[in-house]
C-alpha cells in the first residue's frame, strides 16, 4: 500500500468514510500516522466544543461561587468540588453508567394534548456523553479560575466604576467581567491545553468506539497492541500533541495579546505553561 | 463468610445485602483500596525522588547532563500523561527482556522483533515463565509504578525546579561569601529553603497523582476500576446473588472515596504549609511571626 493509496483509505477513517476494515499486516508508517491523524478529529470535536460550551458556564458558576446568596454560591461550591475532587477517568464511569440506565425506548413528557417521546440512546454515544461529562468538568475547572480572577479584580477599578455611576450589569459588563477575563486568561489557557489532553480519556473509560472510530490514542493503542512494537505509534502521538499545543498557545496567546493591549508593555500579563491541572 | 451466608437464596433484606456485601470477591474489592493507597504512598517518594535529580540536573554545570535534566521536565509540558502511562508499561517490560536476553543469551541468533511479536529467549522472560500467579500480579504492579513514577517525577521536576529558582538569589550569595563549596551552598541553604516554595506546586501534584490513580486500570492492574466493573455488572439467577446493573451504585462509591481522598489530602496539606511556612522569609511566614510576637 503506498503512502497516496493510505492516505486516501484512513484519512477520514475515525469519522466512518474510507476503508472499512483497519490495517492488520503490513502495518507501514504512512497508515499509522494517517489513522492516527484522523483519531486527532475527535480530540479536536471534543476539545473545542467542551471549551466553548464550558466557558458560559464557568462564567454563571463563577458568578454564582462569589454570590452572596447562599442558594446560589453552595450550589456552585459543591458543583465545583465534585468535578475537580473526583478523577476526570471515573466521572466518564459515572456518567456512562447512568446514561445507559435510562430507558432505552425513551422518556416520555406528557405535554397535556400530546405526549413528548424524548430519545435518550444518543447519550450512551460517545459524541454526546463524553462531550457533556467534558463540558461539566472544564466548566468546574475553568469556573475556579474564573472565581479567583474575580476575587482579584483590583478595587482601584470597582471604586472607578462607582465614580463613573457604573452600576448593575453595566458595571459587571465594562469593568468587572473584562478584568476577570484578563486576569484569568494565562491560567484559562493552561485548562484549554489539559482539557485537550484529557480528551484521549474518552473512548478508555467505557465509551465504545463503535465501528472502531475512536481518537488520536484509541488507534496508537490498536496498532502498538498489533504490532507489539510502543517505540512507533505514542511517539507520533506525542508529535501530534505537541503540535495541537502549540497551536493552542498561539491562540490564545493572540487573544491574551488583545485583552491586554490597553496596558503598558510591561505590566501584560504572560501566558507561561505549567503542567498543573491535568485531571 | 458468616454462616447464615450458606445458602444466599434463602436470605431477603438486610441479611441478603450484608451477605452480599461481605463475599469473596467483594473482600478483593476492599483489599484494591489498599492497592491504590500503597500506590500513592510508594510511588510519591520515587517520583519525588526523580524529580529531584531531574531538577539537579537541570541546575548541572555539565551541559549533556543540563539537557537531560530540563528534556525530562519539558517532556510532560505538551503530551497527554495517559499516552507516558501506556507507553512506559510495555516500553519498560520490553526494555529490561531486552536487556537480559543481551546478557544470558549472547549466541541468540534470531532476531527479536520477528515480525508482529517480540521474542527473547525463554531464559530473558520477565517474570520466567513458570512463576506463580502472584509474582507476574506484583511485577505489573511493578511495572506500574515505575511508570507513575516516571510520569509524576516528571511533573516534580518541573516544580522543584521551579523552587530551586525562587529562592532567594541573595540568600546563596551571603552563603558564597562566608565561603562554602558550591556543594555546601546547595545543601546547607537552597534545599533547606525551598521547600516552601515548592509546597503549592507538590500539594497540587499529590492532588493530581491521585486523581491519577483510576489509570492503573488501564495498566492491567486489578485494581477499584476493575473491581467496580466486575462486580456492578448485572448478574443472572446462575449467580449466587443475582442482581440488575449495578456498576452506577459502585462508580458512586469511587467518586464518593476519591471525594474523601481530596478533602482529607486538602486540611493535611493546609496544615503542612503552615508548618513550613514558620520562620521563612516570605509574606505568610512574616505575618505567622506577627500573630506570635
Amino acid at each position: 500500500m503506498t503512502c497516496a493509496e493510505a492516505f486516501s483509505a484512513y484519512a477520514l477513517r475515525s469519522l466512518g468514510i474510507g476503508e472499512k476494515l483497519l490495517p492488520r499486516s503490513d502495518f507501514t508508517l504512512c497508515q499509522q500516522v494517517t489513522l492516527i491523524g484522523s483519531g486527532l478529529i475527535w480530540n479536536i470535536y471534543f476539545g473545542v466544543l467542551a471549551l466553548f460550551f464550558g466557558f458560559f458556564l464557568a462564567n454563571a458558576v463563577a458568578m454564582a461561587r462569589a454570590s452572596r446568596s447562599a442558594w446560589l454560591r453552595k450550589p456552585a461550591e459543591w458543583f465545583i468540588f465534585v468535578f475537580r475532587g473526583s478523577p476526570l477517568f471515573i466521572q466518564f464511569f459515572l456518567f456512562y453508567e447512568a446514561f445507559v440506565l435510562l430507558p432505552k425506548a425513551g422518556i416520555d413528557i406528557p405535554l397535556g394534548v400530546t405526549t413528548l417521546t424524548v430519545e435518550t440512546s444518543w447519550l450512551t454515544k460517545a459524541w454526546a456523553g463524553a462531550l457533556i461529562v467534558l463540558f461539566l468538568n472544564t466548566a468546574a475547572y475553568s469556573a475556579e479560575i474564573f472565581y479567583g480572577a474575580l476575587q482579584s479584580v483590583p478595587r482601584g477599578d470597582l471604586e472607578a466604576a462607582d465614580a463613573y455611576g457604573l452600576t448593575g450589569w453595566n458595571r459587571f459588563r465594562r469593568i468587572l467581567w473584562p478584568t476577570t477575563l484578563r486576569l484569568a486568561w494565562p491560567a484559562y489557557t493552561n485548562e484549554a491545553i489539559f482539557l485537550f489532553q484529557s480528551t484521549t480519556l474518552v473512548f478508555f473509560s467505557g465509551f465504545p468506539a463503535t465501528q472502531q472510530r475512536g481518537d488520536a490514542l484509541y488507534y496508537a493503542n490498536y496498532f502498538a497492541d498489533k504490532t507489539f512494537n510502543p517505540f512507533v505509534p505514542y511517539p507520533i502521538v506525542a508529535v501530534y500533541f505537541i503540535l495541537l499545543t502549540l497551536l493552542l498557545t498561539w491562540g490564545f496567546n493572540a487573544v491574551n495579546r488583545h485583552l491586554n493591549r490597553h496596558l503598558p508593555a510591561n505590566t501584560r500579563s504572560r501566558i507561561r505553561l505549567r503542567p498543573q491541572i491535568i485531571r | 463468610m458468616f454462616s447464615q451466608c450458606a445458602d444466599p437464596s434463602t436470605l431477603d433484606g438486610l441479611n441478603w445485602l450484608g451477605c452480599y456485601l461481605t463475599t469473596g470477591k467483594h473482600i478483593s474489592f476492599y483489599w484494591s483500596f489498599l492497592t491504590v493507597l500503597v500506590l500513592l504512598a510508594v510511588t510519591a517518594p520515587i517520583a519525588l525522588a526523580f524529580g529531584f535529580g531531574g531538577a539537579m540536573a537541570a541546575r548541572s554545570q555539565v551541559a549533556p547532563l543540563r539537557w537531560l535534566g530540563k528534556g525530562y521536565a519539558a517532556m510532560v509540558r505538551g503530551v497527554p500523561d495517559i499516552v507516558f502511562f501506556l507507553f512506559f508499561v510495555i516500553a519498560l517490560d520490553q526494555a529490561l527482556e531486552w536487556s537480559l536476553h543481551q546478557v544470558r543469551c549472547p549466541d541468540w541468533t534470531e532476531p527479536i522483533r520477528q515480525g508482529l511479536e517480540f521474542k527473547v529467549c525463554p531464559q530473558a522472560k520477565i517474570p520466567p515463565g513458570d512463576a506463580p500467579q502472584w509474582i507476574h500480579q506484583l511485577y505489573g504492579f511493578a511495572l506500574a509504578v515505575t511508570t507513575f513514577a516516571l510520569v509524576f517525577g516528571a511533573f516534580a521536576a518541573n516544580v522543584l525546579q521551579g523552587a530551586m529558582q525562587a529562592v532567594p538569589r541573595a540568600q546563596l550569595e551571603t552563603a558564597e561569601s562566608y565561603g562554602m563549596t558550591a556543594a555546601q551552598v546547595f545543601r546547607r541553604i537552597l534545599v533547606p529553603q525551598m521547600w516552601v516554595y515548592a509546597l503549592p506546586g507538590l500539594s497540587n501534584l499529590w492532588m493530581i497523582l491521585i486523581k491519577a490513580t483510576p489509570l492503573l486500570f488501564l495498566l492491567g492492574v486489578q485494581d477499584i476500576v476493575y473491581w467496580a466493573k466486575e462486580l456492578g455488572g448485572a448478574k443472572t439467577s446462575t449467580f449466587a446473588y443475582p442482581h440488575p446493573d449495578w456498576r452506577l451504585f459502585y462508580f458512586l462509591g469511587l467518586l464518593v472515596f476519591y471525594l474523601c481522598m481530596t478533602k482529607v489530602s486538602e486540611i493535611a496539606l493546609g496544615r503542612l504549609t503552615l508548618r513550613l511556612t514558620r520562620g521563612q522569609a516570605t509574606m505568610a511566614g512574616e505575618a505567622q511571626r506577627r500573630v506570635h510576637a
